[in-house]
């Protein structure tokens, strides 16, 4: 369960979220749309706990976090179980493909035989078994996509997170990546996607959480 | 499964990988502080630490070497003939423990840097001269009074003045020591926070994945542990021949000696192990350093 209750977040002077309040059961899949500065970005800081929140507060994964509640290495933990899709990728440039998409498992202490295995699944997946090697300079803008992709969701995450993911993927691997998203759904994952992308959001009706000037305008 | 792809020793690609960048530099801290820097300025650091402590062991053993000197004293005899009365009066005098006549051979030898060669053959009249050691407590002046018309030279005053120049020559060394401690976490506390400003987003990166703020802290603690580890070794290592150049001149080694062995045996245990400890002591310092310079740093994130 993923509950928001009145939350506000302040950012460089100004309030980019409002009172935002609403609930995800465990398991469900939620649009995020919205136009250009809407607060999708800010709203899903605040859900990977990469923010706290300026004001209200948040169950998220049967914790409770506030403004000042919340222990720092609680909430290390509960990133773990965070998937997050970035925008801009967010690879680290010095690690090649394989170490990347390792990098939350072996954060979450497996085994290093588990995570070659795993890591390996997911690279073949996203169809990048043969550039396992090649760091994030290497790769196209879509390669590293897909490496993200595949670190978000390495470790079965409770909660995946993902801000316009399929902004650099051809229509074949953004469906591709819906199918994943579905799948890890169906594997008991809540999912949230921002997105612009309408004609995707109409392909694959669901809930739909729609912010306004950092006010949420639409749950349904 | 996936295939995987193989080089030409069938070892898999992704075992390549690790084995070329390894997992415990996942932050790219190896870059991020640098070693040639951070070596540099510890191993001055522990250079002039070694130094310090050095003479630190120095002054302690002059200070404990004239500390026992403060129960002894000199009696001179301007009659030569007077001394067997003197010495009888000395020995009956309570608290005396041992008194003993200077040879006047050895009286000219102490003497001859000042009064040349032969002093006594060219009538200067030399007086006897009777060392004594008296028991804790005895008073000079007491003694004097037993021995008449010898003269007492207490050493105590003059000392009590060498003993507080020795303290303070103590006191400055010591905090030389904990300046130059404080400057190398100073310096170790400057590498890591630009070690972090370089590896800001990399950082934010494995922080948004779950890493913990003992994690983080960790891979920059080993790194300026080690490096100040190395540095503190390396400034003991050039300190050597630097003391050993002291120890031979201070101590005044007689020519023909091995010089490495008599060094060995002029430096007290306490600073051999003082030296070991400095590299141990940088290591711990860097780790330390960086230990809390990066869990402030990461106060920052939530």
């Amino acid at each position: 369960m993923l509950e928001l209750d009145e939350v506000g977040l302040r950012y460089g002077g100004g309030d980019v979220l409002r009172g935002v309040s609403f609930q995800v059961p465990e398991g469900e899949f939620r649009w995020l749309v919205g136009p250009s500065g809407a607060g999708k970005t800010s709203l899903l800081r605040v859900l990977h706990l990469a923010v706290r929140p300026s004001s209200g507060r948040m169950v998220m994964l049967g914790e409770a976090i506030g403004p000042r509640s919340g222990s720092r290495g609680r909430l290390a933990l509960l990133r773990r179980q965070i998937g997050m899709v970035f925008q801009e990728f967010r690879l680290l440039p010095h690690l090649d493909a394989f170490d990347n998409v390792a990098l939350p498992l072996r954060l979450a202490g497996r085994p290093e035989g588990q995570v070659r295995v795993d890591v390996m699944e997911l690279l073949a997946w996203v169809g990048l078994s043969r550039k396992v090697r090649r760091l994030p300079a290497e790769l196209s803008g879509g390669e590293q996509q897909r490496v993200a992709i595949a670190r978000a969701v390495v470790g079965r995450p409770s909660l995946l997170l993902a801000d316009e993911p399929t902004g650099n993927l051809d229509d074949v691997q953004a469906e591709r990546l819906m199918l994943l998203f579905q799948e890890m759904n169906r594997l008991g994952a809540t999912v949230v996607v921002a997105t612009h992308n309408q004609g995707l959001v109409e392909r694959h009706p669901a809930h739909t959480l729609a912010l306004r000037d950092g006010v949420l305008v639409r749950d349904g | 499964m996936a295939e995987r792809p193989h080089n030409r020793t069938g070892e898999p690609a992704y075992r390549r990988a690790r084995v070329r960048r390894g997992r415990a530099d996942d932050l790219g801290v190896r870059r991020a502080v640098s070693g040639r820097m951070l070596l540099a300025l510890v191993g001055a650091m522990a250079f002039l630490a070694a130094l310090a402590m050095a003479g630190l062991a120095g002054a302690s053993a002059l200070a404990g070497h004239w500390r026992a000197a403060g129960d002894e004293l000199t009696v001179q005899v301007p009659d030569p003939a007077m001394l067997g009365r003197v010495m009888a009066a000395l020995l009956a005098a309570p608290g005396v423990v041992e008194a003993r006549a200077v040879d006047p051979a050895a009286l000219e030898a102490a003497l001859e840097p000042w009064l040349g060669a032969g002093a006594g053959r060219v009538g200067l009249a030399l007086p006897a001269v009777v060392a004594v050691r008296l028991a804790p407590g005895t008073s000079a002046e007491a003694l004097a009074a037993a021995v008449p018309g010898a003269s007492v030279e207490a050493h105590e005053p003059w000392l009590r003045r060498l003993a507080a120049l020795l303290w303070r020559l103590e006191a400055s060394a010591a905090a030389v020591v904990g300046v130059v401690g404080l400057v190398a976490a100073a310096v170790v506390a400057v590498a890591t926070r630009a070690g972090l400003a370089l590896r800001r987003e990399a950082i934010e990166i494995v922080h948004g994945l779950g890493a913990t703020d003992g994690f983080i802290a960790g891979r920059f603690a080993r790194r300026a542990g080690r490096l100040a580890g190395w540095g503190g070794l390396l400034g003991v290592l050039g300190a050597a021949p630097v003391l050993a150049g002291l120890v031979a001149t201070g101590f005044e080694l007689a020519p023909g000696r091995d010089m490495a062995e008599a060094a060995a045996r002029a430096v007290p245990p306490a600073l051999w192990a003082g030296f070991a400890a400095v590299p141990v002591a940088a290591g711990m310092i860097g780790w330390g350093t960086a230990q809390v310079t990066v869990r402030r740093w990461l106060r920052r994130l939530p």
